[in-house]
């Protein structure tokens, strides 16, 4: 045996004792608040609170951290979608481009990943404003005012902002590698443009697809930032919620939500890589 | 076509770079206001040089980050090395899927997590402030790991493993080995995983968040407070310097980049020219 001997445990036992002791035990403690009150008993009282609290949104009683749920799904899913649409023919036009021009608008595309995302998210504020630049130059050219800040339209922008970059970047980077005597085959085989990038560019995107995807939707699911300053803090989403409790130093519940999050976010992952899977390699039957 | 797609790209690009060019532009304001140019002034970069909390809040990032890469490079590529080398596969695939934890996790709940463990603790030491620099820095060190070992790992693959096999036949000792011919090997990958656990380690917000105490406030964090109340212009001066910085750095590594491939390229010439 050739690797006998070889000090395996000696290089990796730093790290394994690191990662479970700083991301397994973590993860357990998330579950063991999530099932605890406040002098650590056994309880399922906050998971039930998330499926249960109620409250009064105008004549209707809702209830509360369902509907914080349903919401920030919803807008992670549109930004989502719409980081697609954007980032995808982006992604392609860049795979096409001069050696120059992809490394320039590569650049393009890191600036804004390397500046801090809560000082432009506050750029987009003063845009977006009632009062701000974009009504401004609305209203010189008679074109009247519109009110976008604290609208739920306000938040996509603000996802669609920080995160279009995390799209773009792994469908580029598989794009670029692509095989470009398939694509030749395809012709001489009869495809057109079209045809080109339905049977060979779009299944081999995939996976650049799925990891972009992945990219956008966790954070923009899990933000707490953006929906409290474009939403004017009138759209809480449930990154908003947990830490609205963290402050308020209710850990448990905070530890619950965190939980129920990471669970549905687990599954939703599993049936994204699924679906994208079947488009690739099960696809279309000829 | 060409046209239509060429509009497409300047228009996305406008949508990624219009907020930033408005916060360049608005922190040379003469005024306070964020949204009505009133004059041209240096106001707000004066008044941020004299910001101690602000400045003290950059050294503490920096002081933070480079803590961080150096602790998670050293330990990500051992580790990198260590999984290389595993025959069991079961082993294998449980670390990989834990590494994987903190990069498909959400930061809030990466955050969430390690700050729940810290103040368990804490507690059971009897200790209110147990958030602190400490805490921070092994929260960057968790999150930095996988960056560094995913981006190790390729390299190692690629090596030829005959590489340190022939170093030892030729007297070195398996250390000696592995510092002069592995190392040289998968350097490209130890530097961009160095790279990218540096900037994660600037750009992050929201571990340090939950992660951070009263009396260790990184520039991100320092931010988020500062803009719970009204902002002045001094944020967007701070803003533009940290642009022209990025800028700066990513220009100078794109032009070393292209001048070593131009020293590579004549380099190879000479050679098939002696070899001629």
């Amino acid at each position: 045996m050739k690797t006998k001997g070889k000090p395996v445990w000696g290089l990796l036992g730093p790290y394994t004792l690191w990662a479970a002791v700083f991301i397994v035990v973590p993860l357990i403690f998330v579950a063991y608040y999530a099932f605890t009150d406040n002098s650590f008993t056994f309880t399922f009282d906050n998971l039930l609170r998330f499926f249960n609290d109620k409250s009064q949104m105008g004549d209707t009683e809702v209830r509360t951290y369902m509907l914080i749920f349903w919401r920030s799904l919803k807008l992670a899913v549109i930004s989502t979608v719409i980081c697609l649409l954007l980032g995808y023919p982006l992604a392609y036009i860049m795979s096409r481009a001069s050696d120059r021009s992809q490394k320039i608008m590569m650049t393009l595309l890191m600036i804004p990943m390397w500046m801090n995302f809560l000082i432009r998210t506050y750029a987009w504020m003063t845009i977006l404003q009632d009062t701000g630049l974009l009504n401004g130059m609305l209203t010189r050219l008679g074109l009247g005012n519109v009110h976008i800040i604290g609208t739920e339209g306000a938040v996509v922008i603000g996802m669609v902002y920080d995160y279009l970059p995390y799209m773009v970047l792994p469908i580029y980077s598989v794009m670029a590698k692509l095989d470009i005597r398939l694509i030749e085959a395809a012709r001489d085989l009869g495809c057109n443009n079209y045809g080109v990038l339905k049977r060979v560019i779009f299944p081999l995107s995939m996976p650049g697809v799925l990891s972009g995807i992945n990219m956008v939707l966790i954070p923009s699911v899990s933000t707490f930032y953006i929906s409290q300053k474009l939403g004017n803090g009138k759209f809480f989403l449930i990154g908003d919620a947990i830490e609205g409790q963290y402050v308020a130093n209710n850990l448990h519940f905070a530890a619950a939500m965190a939980f129920i999050l990471m669970i549905i976010l687990l599954v939703m992952m599993a049936l994204i890589k699924k679906f994208t899977n079947n488009m690739a390699y099960g696809g279309e039957e000829i | 076509m060409k046209t239509a797609s060429r509009i497409f790209t300047a228009l996305v690009f406008i949508f990624l770079f219009a907020p930033i060019a408005i916060l360049i532009i608005f922190s040379f304001n003469d005024a306070k206001s964020l949204s009505v140019f009133s004059g041209f002034s240096l106001r707000w970069y004066r008044e941020l040089i004299y910001d101690d909390a602000t400045l003290e809040s950059v050294r503490n990032t920096l002081i933070l980050a480079l803590s961080a890469t150096v602790i998670s490079t050293v330990m990500g590529t051992a580790a990198a090395v260590g999984i290389n080398r595993l025959r069991n596969k079961w082993i294998k695939s449980a670390i990989n899927t834990v590494t994987d934890i903190p990069m498909t996790n959400p930061d809030i709940i990466t955050g969430i997590s390690l700050m729940l463990m810290f103040v368990f603790f804490g507690r059971m030491f009897g200790r209110s402030d147990s958030l602190s620099f400490t805490t921070m820095l092994l929260s960057h060190v968790t999150f930095c790991l996988p960056y560094v070992i995913l981006q190790v790992l390729p390299k190692l693959r690629q090596m030829d493993p005959s590489l340190p096999e022939a170093a030892q036949d030729l007297g070195c000792t398996p250390v000696r080995a592995f510092f002069k011919a592995t190392i040289p090997e998968i350097m490209p990958g130890v530097i961009t995983g160095a790279i990218m656990a540096f900037t994660m380690s600037l750009d992050d917000f929201v571990i340090s968040y939950f992660t951070s105490g009263a009396g260790f406030q990184t520039l991100p964090v320092r931010i988020y407070n500062m803009t719970k109340k009204t902002v002045t212009p001094k944020m967007y001066a701070l803003a533009t310097i940290i642009f022209f910085v990025i800028l700066t750095m990513l220009l100078i590594s794109n032009f070393a980049d292209e001048d070593a491939s131009e020293k590579r390229k004549i380099k190879r010439d000479n050679r098939k020219a002696l070899k001629k």
